[in-house]
């Protein structure tokens, strides 16, 4: 296959302690994680009591998304989104089955209507006014990896840019040695097709591999959440580039080159923390 | 939750190129009609309907269901039993109708397993597994509730479970996606699969949808005051709600150098931008979503013969959608909703849809409504209630979920 590319606009990323692309950037790069930082997103799409009300994923979701469009300076209301998740929301889960398994007919349609996979996807295109499409997909521990992709071939059939967003929550009750996932972790990428100074361009093609699980400074720390397996990729942008390979199926991986322009080629300097958003 | 919409004006018109027509070289579904295309088509032909009072669970909820027989008593083959779930087992069934496993064989052995991708749609999954596990838990080594030992299998209690068992099933090893976004799910897939192999990811791809009557959505849709207790009568001026079915079927497309045949021919995708589970008061995603796949599909509203409507039967998603159409097209379609016939399939609507308009470009066969004898005020001359019989040549299909998730699909004979 002739590789698919992509500019990386803007970066948007939460993780317990980092509560942004620049404290993960800068932990990578060797600093401590923030101290007092929030236990939860506050996502500013909302309205201020719908962030309170909102389900830990979808302000996890939302929080990330936007961060994402604002490092591009892209409206939010412009982009076509992919929601990449594995499992959705795990405690809308534990509660629609404890529910059912009590009293099936006290089911809260708030919660119900929560708990489909779509649900931040929801929230984000009524929030932003965003008509735009959107899509909910899991590929269990492939989900970011073939959310990657289809944002490169939604690109590839003429949109101009297009919303990525990688999350996962946690796992309580009896569901969560089942399901296994630990903490908030997100991370959202406005791609665009054409190139921009200062910017990283990505070329992602399949190649043959079956990928050992990272060993970086954010996998050492959001390792156990079920969206860990996107956090190569981010630590790589956060040195600056390189080759990372995302598994994306037995023997099966997706391949992602980073290259980040260099200052005289565009004959402009680096902007200190471009990627910082 | 609710939150108003931010405040916009009409969104700009936006013109999506045209796209290359993908042939459809096997369908099929399995319904509370029955198993497989002729089922289908021959219940719809004689307009003989397939909800029963419903029989589902313990706990049984006074309304009427469209439940696929035999589930219960045929597990999956001892292989595949790590994937075993109500779920899997309509999978399994479903593609074991109408030669679609012969086909897929075929596609793996031209294309090579690489090279075919499954991009399959489900609402719930197999969340009936998890409901069970809850249902009979265990005091665990650590004192805490833990799920039955035959239940801690991870893989059915997640939304990927039809996309990894039908991708171990097959042995397939393309790109494998499940496409979560309710009831828009299996036509989603559609628009998604067009997509990796334009873009050179794959040659062919399995799509479809599988969804199953699980405690989550009987409760779920009745705790949202949307199940109507009678069989549900869409468009119909008295209708009341909507009635649940399960059901899966499935479509192989490939990328095609001669004539297409019957094929996909535009898709459309399109957000609300409203509420989560209500439409928007205009039906401004449904005309979004319609419009994009005509102008993929290169085609006038007046180019369509025959448009399968979500339909559902509750009040207020009838009521839009019927003056989208209104707006959309010329009095001379022929529009209809085939809930009546299957309940309303969630997930798997967009798939069973899709061959209900399949059926429609073969056999021309055009389905009217079931259960519904007085027409809504805001339908058109476009919503039909009578069966119609007549060689067609395009067909769209409509697919709205919650979130405000819309598609709509194009077919051609």
């Amino acid at each position: 296959m002739t590789p698919l590319t992509a500019t990386v606009q803007g970066i948007g990323f939460w993780a317990n302690g980092l509560p942004d692309w620049a404290a993960a950037r800068a932990y990578v790069l060797g600093a401590a994680r923030v101290d007092g930082a929030p236990a939860r997103p506050s996502p500013q799409l909302l309205a201020p009591n719908e962030r309170r009300r909102a389900p830990d994923t979808v302000a996890l979701a939302l929080d990330v998304a936007l961060a994402a469009c604002e490092a591009a300076g892209r409206a939010p209301q412009d982009l076509p989104s992919i929601f990449a998740s594995t499992h959705g929301d795990l405690g809308i889960t534990d509660y629609m089955c404890s529910t059912l398994a009590e009293n099936p007919r006290a089911v809260s349609p708030t919660r119900f209507h929560n708990s489909v996979h779509n649900a931040a996807a929801g929230y984000w295109t009524i929030g932003a006014g965003c008509t735009q499409s959107t899509t909910a997909l899991s590929a269990y521990d492939a989900t970011f990896a073939e959310g990657l992709i289809e944002a490169l071939v939604q690109l590839h059939a003429g949109q101009d840019a297009v919303l990525l967003v990688g999350y996962d929550g946690h796992a309580g009750g009896p569901l969560g040695p089942i399901a296994r996932s630990e903490g908030l972790l997100g991370g959202a990428l406005v791609l665009s097709s054409e190139a921009h100074a200062n910017a990283p361009r990505i070329s992602v093609d399949i190649v043959p591999l079956t990928v050992e699980p990272g060993h970086g400074r954010l996998t050492q720390l959001a390792g156990r959440n079920a969206m860990a397996p996107m956090l190569p990729l981010f630590e790589a942008l956060a040195l600056g580039g390189g080759d990372v390979v995302l598994q994306s199926g037995q023997n099966r991986a997706v391949r992602v080159r980073i290259s980040v322009p260099s200052p005289a080629a565009h004959g402009a300097p680096v902007a200190a923390g471009a990627l910082d958003g | 939750m609710h939150f108003a919409s931010s405040p916009q004006g009409s969104p700009e018109p936006r013109r999506p190129l045209a796209i290359r027509p993908l042939s459809i070289t096997a369908y099929t579904a399995t319904t509370a009609l029955g198993r497989g295309r002729a089922a289908q088509l021959d219940a719809l032909r004689a307009r003989r309907g397939g909800l029963r009072p419903n029989d589902f669970g313990d706990d049984r909820l006074d309304c009427w269901i469209g439940r696929v027989d035999g589930l219960e008593s045929d597990p999956l083959p001892a292989p595949l039993a790590h994937w075993d779930c109500r779920n899997n087992r309509l999978a399994w069934l479903a593609l074991h109708q109408d030669g679609m496993f012969e086909a897929v064989n075929a596609a793996r052995e031209r294309f090579g397993a690489d090279r075919v991708a499954i991009v399959l749609g489900t609402s719930t999954a197999s969340i009936g597994a998890s409901e069970e596990a809850y249902a009979r838990l265990e005091d665990g080594a650590d004192g805490q509730p833990t799920f039955p030992a035959d239940l801690q299998r991870p893989i059915v209690h997640t939304p990927h479970s039809l996309g990894d068992f039908v991708q171990h099933a097959t042995g397939l090893r393309g790109p494998c996606v499940t496409v979560a976004t309710a009831c828009s799910s299996s036509a989603k897939v559609f628009a998604q699969a067009a997509r990796l192999i334009a873009a050179g990811l794959a040659d062919a791809a399995l799509v479809g949808g599988v969804d199953t009557l699980c405690g989550s959505v009987l409760f779920g849709f009745n705790s949202l005051g949307l199940v109507s207790q009678a069989p549900c009568k869409p468009f119909d001026a008295a209708r009341d709600g909507l009635s649940l079915g399960e059901a899966g079927g499935f479509a192989l497309l490939e990328r095609t150098e001669g004539a297409p045949g019957l094929s996909l021919r535009g898709y459309g995708e399109s957000s609300d931008a409203h509420h989560m589970s209500a439409p928007h008061p205009e039906g401004l995603g449904a005309r979004l979503a319609m419009g994009d796949a005509l102008a993929r599909a290169g085609l006038s509203p007046a180019d369509i013969d025959y448009l399968n409507l979500h339909g559902t039967a509750t009040p207020a998603n009838d009521t839009i959608e019927a003056q989208a159409v209104a707006t959309l097209f010329p009095d001379t379609l022929h529009a209809s909703s085939t809930k009546g016939w299957t309940g309303h399939t969630l997930g798997a609507a967009g798939i069973v849809e899709s061959v209900v308009a399949l059926l429609a470009l073969e056999h021309g066969v055009l389905p009217g409504i079931l259960n519904s004898a007085e027409r809504d005020g805001a339908c058109g001359p476009q919503i039909q209630f009578d069966n119609a019989e007549r060689t067609i040549r395009y067909a769209m299909n409509n697919s709205f979920g919650f979130g405000g998730n819309n598609c709509s699909l194009v077919f051609a004979a």
